[in-house]
């Protein structure tokens, strides 16, 4: 009989990253519903000191610790927890909608031969026990809700920073237990062979809080440096759309949208940009949307919480302005 | 070297999305079908290695009668032949039961690389090129941005996109990869090349000669069931904020912090 809800620990540059918080929060509702435990399950090397914090929010956290795992290969990850969820047979299985759980966990449902919604808004039980997953389709212009008739564990990868993360119930202390992995290295079929950190170790922009946007209207890759500064005062990063990317002004890293990245802020300031549906599609699940474009018709203003008609090379210096003073005022 | 390129047709990305009163589904009436854009670059990609390597690029896709067009146009670009699987039992598969299939018939040809889009703009799934690598036994690498073939043709060496940079990776060949934009700029089918694919074999490929049973393809092999399609969460109408450029800046800081409260 399957039982327990499965969250993957995803770690980056040494810390858990936020979503596998937002993913325990969520499992801990889950769990509660069906009556079953929450586990944490982490992979690394040397992750030995960040099993206490997930200990914080699971049942029990499984932690495996191999040399083999200090860097990500589909086949180290893939294999390790695919094995753990044979041996124990969870009835759930989440892990975040990031570059590495949506390089494995396709991997895993199809070694496994079960379902697996990605890219998941939102997660709740049915009345029969069942697993719901709501996720965006056709980027974001409806949603579809899914459920799972065959094969266990069910499993979903989860969008960052839209789930709650609460803050862990301060009596609880889950039991930490090591798994011995054994994992052989001229098992893995990949090698990485150099990762390259893009130049700025800046927030990336699937992770921002904030983001300021430029399009067309910023009319040449120099001008984005009036949206730098403003993203410096309110501790920002930077995006783009697809016509600014396309122009060359800024590199496809930057782009937000349906062919670029779906990001969700708490605070999204798109200057000069149309609103265009492939880069709404991107921005769509920003909590408070802002827009800056001279064109009082753009379909921006649409989608926005908030707009000024005005010719955005006079109205952010001055909100530059305005924001230092408000953030200095403390 | 030969190249087998999976692909999807789904609606244009302009499309205006219509739920069906009973949410069921989506209104297809007025859509305008295309090749899925990321399945572009793996076409482009395809047949890039076909100029440098010499082989055949191999088209493969699962869809209803029209997907023949998003075929042409991929053969039209310079893809040898294609496979069309086309059977009313294949309807409604999900990403699992669309890798098993698309792997029945893949393991019957000869290749030495697999190239998918990362996702198919319609159910943004991204799941059918890792799911079809495992069923096949393949090593993937999701999201290339660079591929290059080594001299001795038995291995390649790919960038990759990751949050906050690139990867480089080597993997021994046959591989699948899934293609992220930035590998390469699709090319234009010419007129001789659409002149020409009309003739370019497109194999169908119903349920009796895909070879499996049909409780293992289309809605019923699937493993999630979509129950229905819902409106996105509606947005409050916003405000415009007016006044002189100094006194809107004022009051929009005035709004981000007190009632927003997102400064």
């Amino acid at each position: 009989m399957a039982k327990g809800i499965w969250v993957f620990a995803e770690v980056k540059d040494g810390n858990i990253r936020k979503i596998t918080f937002e993913l325990l929060s969520q499992g801990r509702k889950m769990a509660g519903k069906l009556g079953e435990e929450l586990v944490a399950v982490l992979l690394g090397s040397g992750v030995e000191k960040l099993t206490g914090r997930l200990a914080e929010y699971a049942d029990r956290v499984f932690w495996v610790d191999d040399p083999a795992l200090a860097q990500y290969t589909t086949d180290g990850y893939a294999s390790v927890l695919t094995n753990l969820l044979k041996e124990h047979q969870p009835s759930i299985f989440l892990c975040g909608a990031t570059v590495t759980g949506k390089d494995f966990s396709p991997r895993i449902a199809s070694r496994l031969q079960t379902g697996l919604a990605t890219d998941c808004t939102g997660l709740s039980i049915g009345d029969d026990g069942v697993m719901v997953a709501r996720r965006p389709v056709y980027a974001g212009k409806a949603f579809i809700e899914l459920t799972y008739p065959a094969g266990r564990p069910q499993m979903a990868s989860v969008r960052p920073n839209v789930l709650e993360m609460v803050a862990p119930d301060a009596a609880k202390r889950g039991s930490i237990i090591k798994v011995d992995a054994k994992i052989d290295p001229a098992s893995l079929r990949t090698t990485v062979l150099e990762v390259v950190k893009s130049a700025a170790a800046k927030v990336d922009l699937t992770e921002a809080e904030i983001i300021v946007s430029g399009g067309r209207g910023m009319k040449g890759p120099e001008n984005f440096k009036v949206l730098e500064e403003l993203a410096d005062v309110i501790k920002a990063t930077v995006g783009a759309s697809r016509a600014a990317v396309d122009s060359g002004w800024r590199d496809h890293g930057d782009q937000v949208g349906q062919t670029g990245k779906v990001v969700t802020p708490n605070l999204y300031i798109a200057c000069g940009i149309s609103g265009a549906i492939q880069h709404l599609a991107g921005m769509g699940s920003s909590k408070v949307i802002v827009a800056i474009n001279k064109d009082p018709d753009a379909p921006i203003f649409q989608k926005a919480d908030y707009g000024i008609v005005e010719d955005l090379f006079k109205v952010i210096p001055v909100l530059t302005e305005e924001f230092k003073k408000l953030l200095s005022e403390g | 070297m030969n190249v087998i390129v999976c692909m999807k047709q789904v609606p244009d990305t302009e499309t205006i999305i219509k739920i069906k009163p009973d949410g069921s589904g989506i209104v297809t009436d007025d859509i305008k079908y295309v090749m899925n854009p990321y399945c572009e670059f793996a076409v482009e990609e395809a047949l890039r290695i076909k100029e440098k390597q010499g082989g055949q690029a191999i088209m493969v896709t699962m869809g209803s009668a029209r997907a023949v067009e998003a075929l042409r146009t991929g053969l039209a670009m310079g893809a040898d032949r294609s496979i069309h699987l086309n059977d009313p039992a294949f309807e409604g598969a999900d990403g699992f039961v669309t890798a098993k299939s698309l792997a029945e018939v893949i393991k019957k040809e000869s290749y030495d690389l697999i190239l998918c889009g990362k996702q198919a703009v319609d159910d943004d799934m991204a799941q059918v090129g890792q799911s079809l690598a495992e069923m096949l036994n393949l090593p993937h690498v999701t999201l290339i941005t660079k591929l290059e073939i080594s001299a001795d043709k038995k291995k390649a060496k790919v960038e990759r996109e990751v949050d906050g940079g690139k990867e480089a990776i080597e993997v021994n060949l046959p591989a699948v990869f899934t293609c992220q934009k930035g590998l390469n700029e699709p090319r234009y089918a010419s007129l001789p090349g659409i002149m020409k694919a009309k003739k370019k074999e497109v194999k169908p490929i119903n349920l009796a000669a895909l070879g499996l049973p049909a409780d293992q393809v289309g809605a019923a092999g699937s493993k999630v069931k979509v129950q229905k399609y819902i409106a996105p969460p509606s947005r409050p109408a916003g405000k415009i904020v007016t006044g002189e450029v100094i006194e809107a800046a004022q009051k929009l800081v005035k709004l981000l912090r007190e009632e927003a409260k997102v400064i």
